[in-house]
């Protein structure tokens, strides 16, 4: 056997981050459609639009995913210096500030309600296209907060180190990708306000 | 849901390292849950088949309806029940049969059936490669794509009937269960089975261009690459840029649905009933819709075109005519058709203005396509043709794509577009172009391959007679539809007897069923020969079109890892068929130039002046030899 079939997996490690480079790409696409739909939409009546000012709590959510970026790269680092304690604690601190991620975008979505600016039944679907921007990130945050537990290593005898810092780059890039995706989101609403 | 691609990507990466070199094959392992592309490639195919022949038995069921609208079949009633009430079919199950057909035909046969199959089977093959970068990505692929059909074909057994709003799901009439009875759970089951369906897709396509990308084989630079390989590439960006905004869109019409938005939906009054929902733009679906919907007739054409242009150029053996001319060209339809959707949308209300800009950039898009036929007629032009069957669809899709094609730029010009727009004549246009044109590249792709996936052979006379009852059938069937088109007959009509214009078409239409009803019977041709073929055709041999692309260096018995020892390296191009001077027809990709210097032109060795020199005194030294010999 010159060469086993399969078992260059190792080779392969490239063609699969390229994958998750491709499926940002098609996830920037989705919400690159429903902020053009928010543009057709709003451009045709000067009825519509956001009609009022985000709540301060969208900046302090802006924050903390910056924030946990900054992390994200430190577990990222620690990881690749072979520190997996260190790795694990920042892991765990990133996804900490996921939650607290969570916690600021619902309430801005209660304060938001409580302005009459609801999701349905509002004839002005600029308004609720708000919450599908959110809803739709959140649901990525969500991915992301699974990617981030599943790195965390348990077993360190057993931790391969290729395949250890290869989990943390895919989630790194991933959850990167839904920081600066937020930082869009927020842009764009900011400027349609 | 595309996420869950990501996930399992870790996942399998984090397992794959344990389940080294020994393989424990059980049956679940090797053809269901299978993580080999050329099993995965079969199930997609025979996937598809199924669904092939569920969409061509619907539209029967409404054919019939079509040519015999005052006649009674009392059998209809036995196998519908109350969708046949009297043996007649109702209007509104008319719709939902027109709506599930167009769906499959569009999504489940031609994208899935068609990039699934080949681009599983070929990419790997052809560039020299073990397998997908994620088998296991592209195993949830299939899977999902097995769920959306099932899915979709539960709709059949829901109380309200499937969904009925036409393959383009337009709202209001999509949104709104008051509007019609498919609209109820039939349309919710339509939004899951198209959500599974679309992260099916969107798994396949990352895979697809991760392989193309990053694992082809030494020597197999870009421009070494078959036509095939560049078309289901472009095809799967194509399908990465597009979908998911079909994803937006239809999430947004999931809310409106059942959430009380109102993004698509105003002013509406139903039975009288005046709706809560104000304030929505039903413009705004069909931009989504069709951003994605232009987008997706190239991803059901481009894979068949490369198909044609690889067995076209096996079958002629002749290089394939412009090679780079037919690369460039689907690079130009890719580009292109993301700035062409306006052109479903010219009568719907949008700025005229607009309608022109699209127009404009709708009437470019037929310059590439000429490109690619100009270039399909020059490679069989004086070619030493071999008429197998794959050769014979291969020149039905060019026949098809040309009669087809053309009625595209009377639509695309959005004057005209008035009075031919939701008529016949549009049916006609894309049954021609994108249904039989990529019908026959499937089909001519099953009977080229069929020995690589299955190992033997399918019968060549039954092949013959399914070509010709498809070919001439597929005219017989949608060509008078140009002019029941251009008397301005509309589509999605359940029958043409109220309205006296139209009574002159009836004849036309009982004409049309029974070309339909043939066709149809001459596909059993095929099922036959493929079912049968797989279990008791003759034996093939490793390389039975003495094709030159890397696949056909495979060993006929299928292994993990496609190649038993090293995988070998490519020299040269993949169309060397004919070359002057050589010994045989074809050379094969992984002959090394030092092999062949009696065929070698300078061409070859372009940018390479070493090789160019020892090739020059080669052949000053067989002169000299032949001038001694004298
Ligand atoms: C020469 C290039 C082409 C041009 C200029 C063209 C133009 C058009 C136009 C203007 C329409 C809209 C007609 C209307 O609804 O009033 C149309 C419909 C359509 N075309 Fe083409 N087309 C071309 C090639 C193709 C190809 C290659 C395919 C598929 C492989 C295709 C598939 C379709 C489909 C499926 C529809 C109908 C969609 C529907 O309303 O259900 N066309 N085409
Ligand atoms: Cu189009």
């Amino acid at each position: 056997m010159a060469q086993k079939p399969f078992e260059n997996d190792r080779e392969n490690l490239k063609a699969k981050k390229f994958m998750m480079w491709l499926f940002l790409v098609s996830s920037f696409i989705y919400f690159a459609g429903l902020t053009s739909g928010f543009i057709v939409y709003t451009a045709e009546d000067p009825s519509r639009g956001i009609n009022t000012i985000l709540p301060d709590v969208f900046k302090y959510s802006t924050g903390v995913i910056i924030l946990s970026s900054l992390t994200m790269h430190l577990a990222y680092l620690a990881g690749k210096k072979l520190q997996f304690r260190m790795q694990n604690l920042y892991l765990l601190i990133t996804a900490v500030l996921g939650l607290f991620f969570f916690v600021f975008q619902f309430q801005g979505w209660g304060l938001l309600f409580n302005r009459g600016v609801v999701f349905s039944g509002n004839p002005n679907a600029s308004q609720s296209f708000i919450y599908v921007f959110i809803a739709s990130h959140l649901l990525h945050i969500a991915v992301g907060m699974i990617l981030l537990l599943r790195a965390v290593r348990l077993k360190f005898s057993r931790i391969d180190p290729v395949r250890n810092t290869f989990r943390l780059e895919i989630t790194s890039i991933f959850w990167h990708f839904i920081d600066i995706l937020w930082i869009y989101l927020y842009v764009f609403l900011l400027l349609n306000q | 849901m595309a996420s869950t691609a990501i996930q399992h990507t870790l996942e399998h990466s984090g397992h794959s390292h344990d389940d080294h070199g020994h393989h424990h094959e059980t049956f679940l392992t090797k053809y269901v849950f299978s993580q080999d592309h050329k099993m995965i490639a079969k199930q997609f195919l025979i996937t598809g088949i199924i669904m092939a022949v569920i969409g061509m038995l619907l539209s029967i069921l409404f054919r019939i309806q079509l040519g015999w609208p005052d006649q009674s079949f009392p059998l209809l009633e036995t196998f519908l029940g109350k969708w046949a009430e009297g043996g007649r079919i109702k209007p509104d199950f008319y719709l939902a049969l027109v709506t599930i057909h167009g769906t499959i035909m569009v999504f489940f046969v031609l994208t899935a059936g068609l990039s699934g199959t080949f681009s599983n089977l070929l990419i790997p093959l052809q560039l020299g490669a073990r397998d997908m970068a994620s088998p296991f990505v592209n195993m949830l692929s299939f899977w999902f794509f097995f769920t959306a059909c099932v899915i979709m074909m539960a709709s059949f057994f829901v109380e309200s009937g499937p969904a009925s709003a036409g393959w383009t799901i337009y709202p209001p009439l999509s949104a709104l269960p008051q509007a019609i009875s498919g609209s109820a759970a039939g349309m919710t089951l339509w939004l899951i089975s198209m959500v599974f369906f679309i992260a099916s897709s969107l798994m396949g396509a990352l895979n697809y261009i991760s392989t193309v990308l990053n694992m082809r084989t030494k020597g197999m630079d870009m421009w070494k690459m078959p036509l095939t390989i560049w078309a289901f590439f472009l095809t799967a960006i194509l399908g990465v840029l597009s979908f998911p905004v079909l994803v937006s869109g239809v999430v947004l019409l999931i809310f409106d649905r059942s959430f009380g938005t109102s993004f698509y939906l105003s002013e509406l009054v139903v039975q009288g009933q005046v709706l809560p929902q104000q304030g929505g733009s039903p413009i705004l679906f069909q931009h989504l819709f069709w951003f994605l919907g232009h987008p997706e007739v190239y991803i059901v054409i481009m894979p068949a075109m490369g198909i044609a242009s690889e067995v076209m150029a096996t079958n002629s053996r002749k290089p394939i005519f412009g090679y780079h001319a037919m690369v460039y060209s689907l690079i130009g339809i890719s580009v292109l058709s993301f700035i062409v959707w306006g052109h479903h949308m010219f009568v719907t209300g949008m700025n005229p203005f607009l309608g022109g800009v699209f127009m404009i950039t709708t009437l470019i898009i037929a310059v590439p396509s000429a490109v690619k036929t100009f270039n399909w007629l020059a490679t069989i032009w004086r070619g030493n043709i071999r008429f197998t069957p794959a050769m014979l669809f291969a020149i039905g899709l060019v026949s098809f794509f040309i009669s087809g094609g053309l009625t595209g730029i009377f639509l695309g010009n959005a004057a005209l577009d008035i009075p031919l727009h939701d008529s016949y004549f549009v049916v006609a246009h894309f049954h021609l172009v994108m249904g039989s044109a990529a019908i026959c590249g499937m089909l001519c792709g099953v009977y080229h391959w069929f020995p690589k996936m299955f190992g033997r052979m399918m019968d060549e006379k039954l092949g013959y007679l399914h070509f010709w009852f498809t070919f001439i059938g597929a005219y017989l069937v949608f060509f008078p539809m140009h002019f029941m088109g251009l008397d301005g007959v509309p589509r999605r009509y359940y029958a043409f007897t109220e309205f006296e214009f139209m009574k002159e078409w009836l004849t036309v239409n009982t004409f049309v069923s029974w070309a339909a009803i043939i066709a149809a019977i001459g596909q059993i041709a095929f099922l036959w020969n493929f079912f049968h073929s797989i279990f008791y055709g003759k034996k093939a041999v490793q390389n039975p079109w003495e094709s030159s692309t890397l696949e056909w260096t495979t060993p006929v018995e299928h292994l993990h890892g496609n190649w038993p020892g090293e995988i070998p390296t490519v020299y040269r191009w993949p169309y060397d068929y004919s070359k002057p001077g050589h010994t045989t027809d074809f050379i094969p990709q992984t002959t090394p130039f030092s092999q062949t210097m009696s065929s070698n032109l300078p061409h070859d060795f372009e940018g390479n002046p070493e090789a160019e020199r020892i090739q020059i005194e080669w052949q000053k030294k067989q002169q000299a030899e032949a001038e001694q010999g004298v």
